[in-house]
């Protein structure tokens, strides 16, 4: 044996002493792949109810010891991909964290267009897919044509009509009358949803006395609200998207719509809405809601906000981890990697998580969910869902200070 | 009246978003895609201050001139001045400083992503109704488009009343011919790009008391910038503004008396216009 051989010989011996080593401390980590958007337009929407439960989810079944996998307990590995914002990206990074990391599972896709985007290709890989932001009222086609794929969000209906109810309510008890104020962002989310409300409103017997939208990323609404207060309705109800949910409501307040009802879509539940409002937010209405008394969510925004430094949502975010915790309950009760099993296990049981018990009719639809939510000191509770626990009945808003 | 007083201050806002681009573009003939990553930086130091430490976003932007200014002469003397050595015409310095600025666009958007987040970061600084004729507006974009008359009547007396603002429009118009004349091309290019980057973070900072912003909004004021820029003509301070004023108006006359849904459109139909039947812009000179 020449000196070389035997270098070479030691340098490989020191090598695979090293992996059995490394292999002894740590078992073979779980690969999650996750895929949201970091950058684009809803990169802002993400950072608040996406990326931060990607972080906490991943910390606390860690910190526990891991995934029970068998009786074998092995932490779970997050490989991150930015999507942009765009569909494109989102089937891309599916397709590479599904053949080139070989992840063992992949967490659904945040927002419903890149959910809706990535369904085809979950599918063909057999992963699993609990979506958290897919908001649609396609439920029935889409879980049909994706057997693995479940809903937990809601439905346009449920959402629009949830409005409807709150509003009647507060119709009913006198507090309103009946012209109502509508404005949605041209997108499709506002537009169906703008779609939905109108002949729901009519039939509740409200009358629409305005009803405009305007593209999204309006950098002045100040002629929306103008117009919205010239028409003196009872009640402002805005399908909107996050820069224009904050702009419609300063606007307001510039303007004093002096409304006793007044409703903005996506982010009002968001924290940097109260931050930025302060007690002016008193009362907005605004869509999801969580039941925020309840001891489950306010054991999750505590630790929310201990591990990731922000606070959560009061509506997605307790739902993103809610869907992390279903896949999570899944992959330790069926005790293998399997995704066919997991997501068979799925299909047939209820979970427990931070937003209570998430249970699917026959299209793999979570039917029971919060549709609206309002602002009282710094909290935003479900005022009407379709068939959750913990509601508070709506007040009248009393202005603006 | 209402209307045109809604459009006058969204035509500020717009101004405040373009001006600095026109300084860099129309002056140095850097077509600068990080435009709009400069504004929501100088977005965030506004909100920044003002959370943090309650300083008002009109007290901010004292600062963030200064420091944008020092920012982007560095950019300059560093990443574009080889590029403006190197280039045989201009066709080309155009092409390598569009790609190499919209790269220092992706770049930005990830640094803001790490020091940051992605977060939307808003406040609510001066959103007070002001009436004026019978009106009420916004007290922060009156402030705001007051930020403006300021921020575009100096440079406006600057560039036609001072040496160095004289020379600059030298450049912008011969660049060879103005060192011939003992102009210091290099140093003054730097300025007037320093100084246009300085402008575009004072913006940033004015609007951020009215409009939300997060990392990732950049994209969306460079292209608006852009559209204004080359609307009001290549190089003219003048037609930037007259072209902020004008889409401003326009956009709140459709959105009041026609349909808000149709603003965009309006906009874009304007621009279309003038590219059809004044394309070097409403008081650009036409090609030499």
């Amino acid at each position: 044996m020449d000196r070389r051989r035997l270098f070479k010989l030691a340098a490989t011996t020191a090598l695979a002493t090293t992996l059995a080593a490394g292999a002894a401390l740590a078992q073979e980590a779980v690969k999650i792949g996750a895929v949201g958007p970091k950058t684009g337009g809803l990169a802002g929407g993400a950072a608040v109810s996406f990326w931060p439960n990607v972080q906490l989810w991943a910390h606390d079944v860690n910190a526990r010891g891991g995934l029970n996998i068998g009786g074998e307990m092995r932490p779970v590995e997050i490989i991150e991909y930015d999507d942009q914002t765009n569909p494109g990206e989102t089937i891309k990074a599916v397709q590479r964290l599904a053949t080139q990391d070989e992840a063992d599972f992949i967490l659904a896709p945040y927002s419903t267009g890149l959910n809706l985007a990535a369904a085809p290709i979950f599918d063909r890989f057999g992963y699993p897919m609990v979506t958290h932001t897919a908001i649609s009222d396609q439920i029935v086609e889409l879980s049909q044509r994706f057997p693995n794929m479940y809903f937990t969000l809601g439905g346009a209906t449920g959402l629009a009509g949830g409005v409807v109810e709150v509003l009647t309510k507060m119709r009913d008890a006198g507090q309103i009358g009946n012209k109502v104020a509508m404005v949605n962002v041209a997108d499709a989310f506002g537009i169906e949803l703008a779609e939905v409300a109108r002949p729901a409103f009519a039939e509740a017997g409200f009358e629409i006395v305005y009803d405009t939208s305007y593209p999204l990323g309006t950098q002045d609404l100040s002629p929306i609200v103008k117009g919205a207060a010239a028409a003196e309705p009872d009640a402002f109800v805005a399908w909107s998207y996050p820069p224009d949910t904050f702009g419609l409501t300063e606007q307001a307040m510039i303007e004093g719509l002096d409304v006793k009802a007044f409703y903005t879509a996506v982010a009002t539940s968001f924290p940097a809405y109260a931050g930025r409002f302060g007690a002016a937010a008193n009362g907005v209405l605004g869509a999801g809601g969580v039941a925020a008394t309840s001891a489950s969510f306010q054991e999750y925004a505590a630790r929310h906000e201990q591990v990731t430094g922000a606070k959560p949502d009061f509506w997605a975010s307790g739902m993103v981890y809610s869907s992390f915790q279903i896949l999570e309950q899944a992959i330790e009760a069926v005790g293998s990697l399997d995704k066919e099993a997991v997501s068979a296990y799925i299909a047939e049981n209820d979970f427990e998580t931070v937003m209570g018990t998430i249970s699917w009719d026959e299209n793999n639809n979570n039917a029971a969910y919060w549709t609206v939510g309002q602002w009282m000191d710094g909290v935003f509770n479900g005022v009407a869902s379709t068939g959750r626990e913990g509601a508070i009945e709506p007040v009248a808003k009393t202005g603006w200070e | 009246m209402d209307i045109l007083i809604t459009g006058l201050l969204l035509g500020g806002t717009y101004a405040l978003i373009a001006v600095g681009l026109n300084l860099q573009y129309g002056m140095v003939r850097i077509m600068n895609l990080a435009n709009g990553e400069l504004i929501v930086i100088g977005g965030f130091a506004a909100f920044w201050f003002q959370t943090a430490a309650s300083v008002s976003p009109l007290l901010t932007v004292f600062l963030v001139a200064p420091v944008a200014f020092a920012l982007n002469w560095l950019i300059y003397t560093v990443m574009l001045r080889p590029l403006v050595k190197r280039a045989k015409s201009r066709g080309q310095l155009e092409v390598d400083a569009i790609l190499t600025t919209f790269g220092l666009s992706f770049v930005a958007v990830g640094v803001m992503l790490a020091v940051f987040g992605g977060d939307y970061f808003s406040y609510s600084y001066l959103a007070r109704p002001v009436e004026l004729l019978g009106a009420t507006f916004g007290l922060n974009r009156i402030m705001a488009f007051l930020g403006a008359v300021v921020i575009c009547g100096a440079l406006y007396l600057w560039l036609n009343h001072s040496r160095p603002g004289l020379s600059i429009r030298a450049i912008a118009v011969a660049p060879q011919s103005a060192r011939l004349v003992g102009i210091d091309v290099q140093k003054l290019s730097a300025l007037a790009f320093a100084l246009g980057g300085a402008v575009t973070a004072v913006g940033g900072g004015l609007i951020s008391m009215f409009l939300t912003l997060d990392a990732s909004t950049g994209v969306m004021f460079t292209l608006k910038a852009l559209i204004i820029v080359i609307m009001g003509g290549v190089g003219d301070m003048r037609g930037t503004i007259v072209a902020a004023l004008a889409l401003g108006v326009l956009e709140s006359f459709v959105a009041s008396v026609l349909d808000p849904g149709l603003t965009l459109a309006a906009a874009y139909l304007l621009f279309l216009l003038v590219l059809l039947f004044r394309p070097q812009g409403l008081f650009g000179r036409g090609q030499a």
